[in-house]
């Protein structure tokens, strides 16, 4: 005989709760996850070996690179010096706070200050799925157009930091800075957003300076 | 496809439901879904097929989808309106102060099992 039982349960109940053990974990270890996401093409690469670049004297940088399928990405980032490992989702657009756990095993992250999950290029999926990383950042390209908080809004509501990058391009594109502004901030009024260009460098500082920053901020509340 | 990321979730909770009330077998799942989840009701039934087979707990269960209107409250007028026509801007005075009250659930609600 079948019986009823109610269960009353968020499915992204076990993920939530997995998630918030992965960042008590790296709080004790003093380990600073940025969950990094974007389109594809939205320049994710490049803006993390420019960034590994500027700050690697300065603090020891883990990275681990999500895909689908393919190591292309871990290898670029690898030229770097950084530490990288390569995740392969198996098939599925994001990752989850258990494969970030596995993935953070891998790197080891005692001796790590700064992590960075380059997550799947997607900005549906991962949006869904807490991590575990202390804060999200995402990237939005310009030849993307102003016009992506309407579209994709529950990314802009979860990620703190907002890259908008490929600004050296904007005479070539109709993209109206002020609009996108607003309607970011309408979904997140606490968005912090930067202007970048991670090809020739611009605005560049202002970004190291937020990592700096967080970092700082993330050691003092482990200690 | 992350309605396969979902029914991974939703296996591994019946898992340790099934462990906690010593259950062999499941025979149904019923699902909330809101209108706003994002999540494709078809998608997921499909994901469903496919993914039961590797557990015995689970093989023969049926997923059962209950829909949920999205209704989105307007916090200058106080009033409430369908948000999937209107959005997030509020038809009745055309304020942005809005916020949704029903719409984005994805929660397991019951199971038939034994």
């Amino acid at each position: 005989m079948y019986k009823v039982y109610e269960i009353k349960k968020r499915i992204f109940d076990d993920n939530d709760q997995e998630a918030e053990k992965v960042r008590e974990e790296l709080k004790a270890d003093g380990t600073f996850l940025i969950n990094l996401m974007s389109s594809p093409g939205g320049g994710k690469t490049t803006t993390l070996k420019r960034t590994i670049d500027a700050l690697k004297e300065e603090m020891r940088i883990g990275v681990m690179e999500a895909d689908i399928d393919s190591a292309v990405d871990a290898d670029a980032i690898s030229e770097t010096g950084a530490k990288v490992i390569q995740l392969h989702t198996g098939g599925m657009c994001h990752l989850d706070a258990d494969m970030t756990r596995q993935g953070l095993e891998e790197l080891g992250t005692e001796d790590i200050d700064l992590a960075i999950l380059e997550n799947v290029g997607n900005l549906v999926c991962p949006a869904e799925f807490d991590t575990g990383a202390v804060k999200n950042v995402m990237i939005l390209s310009v030849p993307e157009g102003d016009d992506k908080p309407l579209k994709y809004p529950l990314m802009f509501q979860v990620s703190h930091c907002l890259l908008i990058n490929k600004i050296d391009a904007l005479s070539c594109f109709d993209f109206d800075f002020d609009a996108c502004r607003e309607r970011v901030l309408r979904l997140n009024p606490d968005m912090k957003i930067i202007p970048i260009s991670a090809k020739t460098g611009e605005g560049m500082d202002e970004w190291y300076g937020w990592i700096r920053e967080q970092v700082k901020e993330w050691k003092e509340a482990g200690k | 496809m992350h309605e396969l990321g979902i029914i991974v979730h939703i296996t591994k909770t019946l898992q340790s439901v099934a462990a906690e009330n010593n259950l062999r077998e499941i025979a149904s799942v019923t699902l909330e879904v809101g209108e706003v989840s994002s999540i494709v009701p078809d998608y997921l039934t499909d994901c469903w097929q496919y993914y039961r087979k590797k557990f015995p707990l689970i093989e023969h269960a049926e997923m059962k989808i209950e829909m949920m209107p999205a209704v989105t409250y307007c916090e200058s007028c106080e009033k409430t309106y369908p948000t999937v026509e209107y959005g997030r801007q509020c038809p009745h005075c055309g304020s942005w102060e809005t916020y949704l009250v029903t719409g984005d659930e994805c929660n397991i609600r019951e199971i038939e099992a034994q």
